[in-house]
This record gives C-alpha cells, structure tokens and sequence, in this order.
C-alpha cells in the first residue's frame, strides 16, 4: 500500500493551491457579495486548464485518474464554494456524460471547447415533480424525422447561465417508465431553449441555479446521448462518478476551516490564555482534525478503487452522505470555536456554513443515499 | 532567437525569516522562483513565441532546485539547466557569476534574461557580474524590451523615471517589476513539463580553476532587525514639545 500522490499530482496541487491563495481568497468576499466570480478569475482558470481537469489529454484535457482528480478537487475545495461549484459542475455532471457516453464525433465535436473552458457544460435532470423522485420526468422528447423535439421545464440546474451544452434527460417512450428516458445534448443555441428565472439562494453565491424551458426545442437525432431508453440509468451513473469529486471538494473545504480553527484558537485570548488551552475548545478542535483524516483516506480510497475499474455503487453513495454530513459537522463546530466572529459576515466561516448545507441535498440527498446503500447491501445480502 | 534565463530558488515572500545558530534556518520553508527571475521567464516565453527560438532556464543551485526549473518548463521554457553546487562551501555573487560564466563560454545565445535582485540577498549582482565576465552589454531594471532584428529598444526603471535605452544583442538584461505578469502554468503544461529535457551538471564539470570562483565576501553575522518599539506621543504646551522632540532627537535616537 502506498498513499503518496504521483509526483506530477503534487505539483499540479501545489499550483492550484498557490491560484487559490493568490487568486481566488482574494476575491472571495467580493465573489459574496456581488454573487459573481470576477471576469479575471474565470479567464486566469481557463488559462491555466481548470476546465479540463477530468476530460481526456486526446480531447485537450489533462487525462488524469480519479486519485488526482480527487486531489485537485480537495485545493479547489479550500476557496470560495460557488466558484468550486462553477468549476465542478462543469468538470464534474457537466462534462462526464459527453466523456463516458459519447460517441467519438460527439466527443469531437463538444470536449475541445470545454476542455478550454470556452462552453460551459451543465447537467439538467431535475424538475418541479422530479427530485428525489428522478424518474418522475415530464419533459418529453418526440421524435420527428431525424429530430427531437423537447417539450417541458428543468429547475435548479446549476450553471444554467453559463452553460453552453446541456446533459439532459427527457422521456422518449412515456409508456416505458424509467426505461423510457434518454439523455441528450442540448445547445443553448438549439431553437426553442430558454433559461428562466435565476433562483435566490442561501448560499453558494456566484453558482447559478436557474430554470430550464424547453418550447418545441430542436435537438437533432445524432445528440443522443448514449443509447435510446438508458437515460436513466445514464443519469444515475454520472452522479455516481462525480460523487468522488464532491467529497473530495467537501474534505478541501473541511481543511481549510480547521486551518482557520488552529489559527483562531491560539490567538484569541479569553480568561486570560488562548482559548485552546480550555479543553472544550481543545476538544472541538480535535473532533474536527479526526472527521477529516477519516474522510481524506474514505475519499482516496474510493478513488483509487474506481481507477481500478471496480464498481463503487455503494461505496459512492456511502462518501457521498459521508462527505456531506462531514462537512456540515465540521461547518458547525468551527462556527462554534470562533464564537461571535463565526457569524459575522465579514468573515469566511458563516460562509462555509451556510454552503455546507447545500451537499446533503444536491447531487442526490442525505436520505436517498441511504437508500442507496440500503439497497445495496440487501443485494449483497440476499 | 536564443535566449536564457538565470533562475534562483528563493524563499517565498510570504515566510517569516527565523535564525538558529546564526544562519537563517530555512526549515519547514516553502520555496518559489525568485519573483525578479519570473518575470524574466515570463519575458523570454514572451520574446520566443513572438520571434521563435527556443528558451533554456539555467539555475546554478542544489537538487531542489528541480522543482523551481520544472515550474518555469510548466509555464513554457523549453529546457532547463541545473548546476549543482551543493558540494561547494563559500558561496557568493562572484561565485555564481563564475560558474554562469564558465558555463556560458561554450553557448549560442542573443539575449540573457535575469531577475533584477533576488528577494533573499538582494545584492543585483549575479547579472551585472555575468555581463562583465562575457563581455556582453548589459541593461538592469528593464520594465519594457521590444527586439527588432539585431536591435533591443529597453525601458529601464531609474527611481520613478523611465530611461529609455537601445542595445544590440548579444545582449544581457535584467528584470524590474513591470515588465509583465507572470502566468501560472497550465495543468496540461505541467503535465508536458515533465517530458521537457532537464540536464542536471555538476560544477565541476565545467571549465573551472576552484581558486578563482571561491567567495570574495564573508559573512561576519547575521541578525535580524531590532524589534520595534513603541511609539512616544508628547503631550503639553507646543513649544515645550518642540523643545522635548528636538532634545529626544539628539540624545535618544541620536540623529541630529
Ligand atoms: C443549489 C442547487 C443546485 C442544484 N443543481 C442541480 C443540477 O445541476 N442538476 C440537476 O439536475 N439538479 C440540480 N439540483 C436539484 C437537486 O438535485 C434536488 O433538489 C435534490 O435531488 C432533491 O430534490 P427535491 O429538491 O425535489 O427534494 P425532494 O425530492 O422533494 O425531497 C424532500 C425531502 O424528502 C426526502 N425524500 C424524498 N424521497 C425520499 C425517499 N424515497 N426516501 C427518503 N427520503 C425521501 C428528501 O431526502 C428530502 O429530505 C440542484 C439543487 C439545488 C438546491
């Protein structure tokens, strides 16, 4: 067993972390307040290849592996989430299905462009009937000729602004049940595709998360995405394969508040001592340093069992519901170590906290991760 | 167009100087390309894309010094050169002029780019030193090149003013802030930097007489600066605190 990063994934890591530190933190409560990342920072990004970080080196990506992935996710991690969320959405559900699924004209034709950052990608499941309840869709996609047509509404899709290709699934064969969805490519350009309203939100600010309106769109046929009916099953395999990434960018976020921590607790002075010497604090402290050894070795682990080609259903739920409730405890306890100044919004922790929320629900939540798992282990056990 | 630039491994900016046993102990340090020579990096990939060539970054230091090389290949160099002096004990300016010159004497080049001073000595010797050893013209501070055939038009930075100055290559300039803005290297730079050549020699390969490259200058102590007092607010009638303020002057702080 050997759990040193390649020395190329150490030296992409510590170049990340120096844009981050240099950049980003920078800009990090202008990002808050204005809810925009800077022009600036999203071309410095594309510069330096962010957006291609899990598309192949063929396509003009960095082809890396989960395991460096992970480790590049854990430095994005350690800024500002909504520019974390702008860039992982992208790498992340926005561009694997095109990279899994895609047939190589597709791939020609869509990665070159995201890889550069140049198109945005985006991924739309979601609707007002269909949350948890993901095979529930009602956008519908008929076909006409050598066209779809595509008819119906997605919310919350995040990067929706943004975006220039879409992932999206909608239900060619209604009779069919999940076994009648299928996932598309969809321009922003395609006739008959309109973003809606941008949705308030109590965190990740500079994220977007918007409607979708889909009015007679025209999608041609060669924009299907994987094979007809299997979108579903598409779907779910996406989020599976970014669940990784989104801990990895969780166990970040964790490091970067126990930094804080550490620095905070041995400077402020109350009863006359730096409060780590009273033993709650010392204690907290402590907690938070072992949720994130714990959840850096289940996040690396993972890692590395998928760049073994192993199937991780299971386990990608477990870190995914791991990860996230992780982070909203460690959230919770460095808001408590710093006191009154956790809540202040001129300072980074309240941030964190309220952005910690969002990773129980999205990408699947707390609950049907469970289910997941549940399920799963009664297979296994039968 | 060939050019070359002279790269040291410094300090980061952002690190607190701790001494221990009378040398500044660079444990637990992070160490980055001096931010003088990265702007000259900076400048030559500049200058190659613009006039082709190739660019070759040349550091005369230790084995760790491959990390700071291996960064400047990720930004866009083309190939790199360590001299490792890791075996030699006094070490100064003239020292690596020397070597940089010894090393030099058997290269093609137009254009040698240096950082103006290194943040950690701060002497803006080394480039200076090099030219002479050459025998090359050389311009220091520059915040702007433009290169025309066998011409260099040079904006040099003299305390707030801009001079203005035209050479002819082969030619040595070292870098002011301002010149440009660096770029971070890109992550598929950084992957294709690993497959860039990077030589590693030892000092003693080169042409070298060992006498003739040993430091001209000894350091005596090192110490780091007083720490800063607190301030003194006089208070009273004006005259009687011009009186006060003048006589603290003289005999406190002894500067009149
Ligand atoms: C900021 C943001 C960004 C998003 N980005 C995207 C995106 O890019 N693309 C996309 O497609 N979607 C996106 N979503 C949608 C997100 O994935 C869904 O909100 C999420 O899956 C939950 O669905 P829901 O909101 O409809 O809640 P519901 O499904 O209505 O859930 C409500 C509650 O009921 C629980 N529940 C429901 N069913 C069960 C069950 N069977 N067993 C146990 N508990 C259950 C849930 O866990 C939850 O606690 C985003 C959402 C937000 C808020």
């Amino acid at each position: 067993m050997d759990f040193r990063l390649d020395e190329e994934i150490e030296f992409l890591k510590t170049n990340i972390r120096n844009f981050v530190n240099n950049e980003v933190e920078k800009v990090a409560m202008q990002i808050e307040k204005e809810d925009k990342i800077p022009e600036r920072i999203i071309e410095l990004s594309k510069e330096m290849g962010l957006f291609g970080l899990s598309i192949p080196e063929e396509y003009g990506g960095l082809g890396i592996g989960m395991v460096g992935k992970c480790a590049l996710y854990e430095e994005l991690g350690k800024t500002h989430n909504g520019y974390t969320t702008l860039i992982g959405a992208h790498t992340g559900i926005g561009t694997v299905g095109i990279v899994e699924l895609g047939n190589e004209e597709q791939k020609q034709k869509y990665l070159p462009d995201m890889a550069s950052g140049n198109k945005i990608g985006a991924f739309a499941l979601t609707e007002p009937e269909a949350g948890s309840n993901a095979s529930n869709l009602k956008t519908t996609a008929v076909k006409r000729g050598d066209t779809y047509i595509l008819n119906g509404t997605k919310h919350y899709i995040t990067n929706a602004i943004e975006a220039d290709v879409f992932t999206v699934m909608a239900v060619t064969d209604p009779s069919k049940g999940a076994k009648g969805i299928t996932s598309f490519i969809v321009e922003k350009s395609f006739p008959g595709f309109q973003v809606g309203a941008v949705e308030e939100k109590m965190g990740l600010k500079g994220s977007h998360s918007a409607e979708l309106i889909f009015e007679d769109c025209e999608v041609p046929e060669e924009n299907v995405l994987g094979e007809v009916g299997k979108g579903y099953m598409n779907a779910l395999k996406i989020l599976a394969n970014g669940r990784a990434g989104l801990a990895a960018r969780n166990l970040g976020s964790c490091q970067k508040l126990l930094d804080m921590c550490m620095e905070y607790v041995q400077e402020r002075v109350q009863f006359g001592v730096p409060i780590i010497e009273h033993q709650a604090v010392a204690h907290m402290v402590a907690e938070i340093g072992v949720e994130i050894e714990a959840l850096r070795s289940f996040t690396y682990r993972i890692a590395w069992k998928v760049d073994q080609g192993e199937k991780v259903i299971k386990e990608a739920a477990m870190l995914k519901l791991y990860g996230s409730e992780v982070y909203n405890r460690v959230a919770d306890k460095a808001l408590q170590v710093h006191g009154g100044v956790g809540y202040i919004s001129d300072y980074p922790i309240e941030r964190y906290y309220r952005d910690a929320r969002i990773t129980r629900i999205y990408e699947g939540t707390s609950e049907i991760q469970k289910n997941i798992i549940a399920s799963q282990l009664r297979k296994e056990y039968s | 167009m060939d050019i070359y630039v002279l790269l040291k491994r410094t300090f980061d900016t952002e690190e607190k100087i701790v001494i221990n046993e009378g040398k500044v102990s660079d444990e637990g340090v992070d160490f980055i390309i001096n931010p003088y020579d990265e702007f000259a990096v900076e400048e030559a990939i500049l200058l190659r894309d613009k006039h082709g060539g190739e660019v070759t970054v040349v550091s005369v230091g230790s084995e760790e010094t491959e990390k700071e090389l291996r960064t400047a290949l990720a930004m866009g160099a083309d190939k790199a050169v360590l001299i490792n002096c890791e075996d030699l004990e006094a070490q100064d300016q003239h020292t690596t002029a020397s070597i940089l010159a010894a090393f030099f004497q058997d290269k093609d080049y137009d254009l040698i780019l240096g950082g103006n001073v290194s943040n950690d000595n701060s002497t803006g010797q080394v480039g200076p030193r090099l030219a002479e050893q050459l025998g090359l013209p050389y311009v220091t501070m520059i915040t702007n090149i433009e290169v025309d055939g066998n011409t260099a038009t040079l904006k040099r930075d003299v305390e707030g003013d801009t001079e203005v100055i035209e050479a002819t290559l082969p030619l040595l300039v070292t870098a002011q802030q301002g010149l440009n803005e660096p770029r971070y290297p890109s992550l598929p730079g950084i992957m294709k930097a690993k497959r860039k050549p990077l030589e590693e020699i030892d000092y003693d390969d080169l042409d070298i007489d060992e006498d003739e490259i040993e430091a001209k200058t000894e350091t005596i102590t090192t110490f780091l600066p007083p720490e800063k007092g607190a301030g003194k607010i006089l208070d009273g009638e004006l005259e009687v605190q011009v009186k006060e303020l003048v006589s603290n002057l003289h005999q406190e702080a002894k500067i009149l």
